[in-house]
């Protein structure tokens, strides 16, 4: 009897507690958290003009914080070229924000040279933008689909090609 | 929220240190209930180890299996320390498989067993919930509620302490019924173990901001508990009737 009450008590709750379709959803609010919509913002970057995140929309994105002197960083940098040289003629995009308040402004160009990185280099001079994505380590890499929705935040690394590769492989698949 | 804690250059994951801790207290909770039982604590050990590392590879190689040509290109990816690569779900299966194996090869008798080992999971789902705080995942739904937290852009239920809180309190029943009659039936304490987290998860579940909904609105999450619910329940009626009409046979 005791069990009946206790189910039938369960049933209530779940009817009470339901929640409107896409209730739950988070995507309207940014916050650099998954299942959010991923903040916006705009940093120079050297070589070339300012770059705002918006300006990505509709295409998915890869959004790496780093530096120079971060040896995970480093490793991690030839597989994010390796696959923005496969993905890039379909859209997807790299954002690679150097936290050039932590890191030497001279050795982040050195190294993005020597490395024949291709992709923008944005520099975070004042560190407003890792302080937006609440980055407390490095690398810390945000996965961001074509509708500006974070799908997955990877903080540490160095990150495999493989895991690069899928992530990248299922944010184009979330592509209009 | 502190995902990350950096000592020198080494920054540590605090979510998966946290279940490590989780893993040593709950195995000696085990081990401790063990001794008291003049059980062998050693299979205890044995059988986590060998399920966990199991589950472990089994998740991997399940990973690289669905996404060959990733892993083709990129072979070392199979070592990669990327908790991502991982499928959680044939890791769970893989583990139960191989704890079922371990079992059986030892004649270790399956309800006594899962008895055993549930202080270890009761402390897990303490850790876990440990584990949600630091990462700010398993968020709650905003709220205007005094003890609201700000997290994620809004003020929102402290779901993550609220699961901590449950977690405890079931931890600390499930010690209280295990020095009570109530812990000599087989099985009586795992699937009271059960039944309270079932119980805890459709509670708070209504509060979880990141719920998966089904038609209606209704939160898969509340749904599967309350199935479970009712499959334990409906267990612990027929664990206590057999074991009424065995003391009935020996009378």
């Amino acid at each position: 009897m005791f069990s009946i009450l206790v189910l039938i008590v369960g049933a209530a709750w779940i009817w009470f507690t339901a929640a409107p379709l896409g209730s739950t959803t988070q995507g309207d609010i940014p916050a650099p958290q998954e299942g959010f919509l991923a903040p916006d913002f705009r940093l120079e970057t050297f070589g070339r003009d300012g770059y705002t995140l918006s300006e990505s929309r509709g295409k998915p994105v890869l959004i790496n914080f780093w530096t120079s002197w971060c040896p995970p960083c480093r490793s991690e940098m030839p597989a994010i070229q390796k696959v923005y040289d496969e993905f890039k003629d379909q859209g997807f995009v790299v954002l690679a924000v150097n936290s050039t308040h932590q890191d030497n402004l001279g050795d982040a160009i050195t190294f993005a040279q020597t490395r024949k990185l291709t992709f923008p280099i944005l520099l975070d001079k004042d560190g407003l933008v890792g302080d937006l994505y609440e980055v407390r380590s490095l690398p810390t890499t945000f996965f961001v689909d074509p509708q500006g929705i974070i799908q997955e935040v990877v903080v540490g690394g160095p990150m495999s090609e493989a895991l690069l590769q899928i992530r990248v492989e299922q944010l184009m698949e979330r592509s209009p | 929220m502190f995902p990350i804690f950096q000592i020198g250059p080494v920054a540590l994951q605090v979510p998966g240190l946290v279940l490590l801790v989780g893993l040593w207290i709950g195995l000696t909770l085990s081990e401790r209930r063990a001794r008291r039982r003049s059980e062998n604590p050693a299979h205890l050990y044995n059988l986590v180890f060998i399920a966990l590392i199991a589950g472990v590879i089994g998740a991997r190689l399940t990973y690289a299996a669905t996404y060959p040509n990733a892993f083709t290109t990129s072979p070392w990816s199979l070592v990669s320390l990327n908790p991502g690569l991982f499928d959680p779900l044939a890791g769970a299966l893989i583990t139960a498989a191989a704890a079922a194996i371990y079992l059986f090869r030892k004649n270790l008798p399956l309800w006594s067993t899962l008895d055993a080992l549930t202080p270890l999971f009761a402390v897990m789902g303490i850790a876990i919930g440990f584990s949600h705080f630091a990462s700010g995942s398993a968020f709650g739904i905003p709220t205007q509620v005094p003890w609201g937290i700000q997290l994620w852009g809004a003020t929102r239920h402290p779901t993550q302490i609220y699961e901590i809180i449950l977690a405890i309190f079931t931890l600390i029943v499930i010690m209280l019924l295990d020095r009570t009659p109530w812990s000599l039936t087989p099985g009586n304490i795992f699937l009271s173990f059960i039944s309270l987290s079932a119980v805890s998860r459709l509670f708070l579940e209504a509060y979880r901001g990141d719920s998966i909904l089904l038609y209606s609105g209704f939160r898969a999450a509340q749904v599967i508990s309350w199935l479970v619910l009712a499959a334990c329940l409906v267990l612990l009626g027929l664990l206590i009737q057999r074991n009424r009409l065995e003391e009935e046979i020996t009378k």
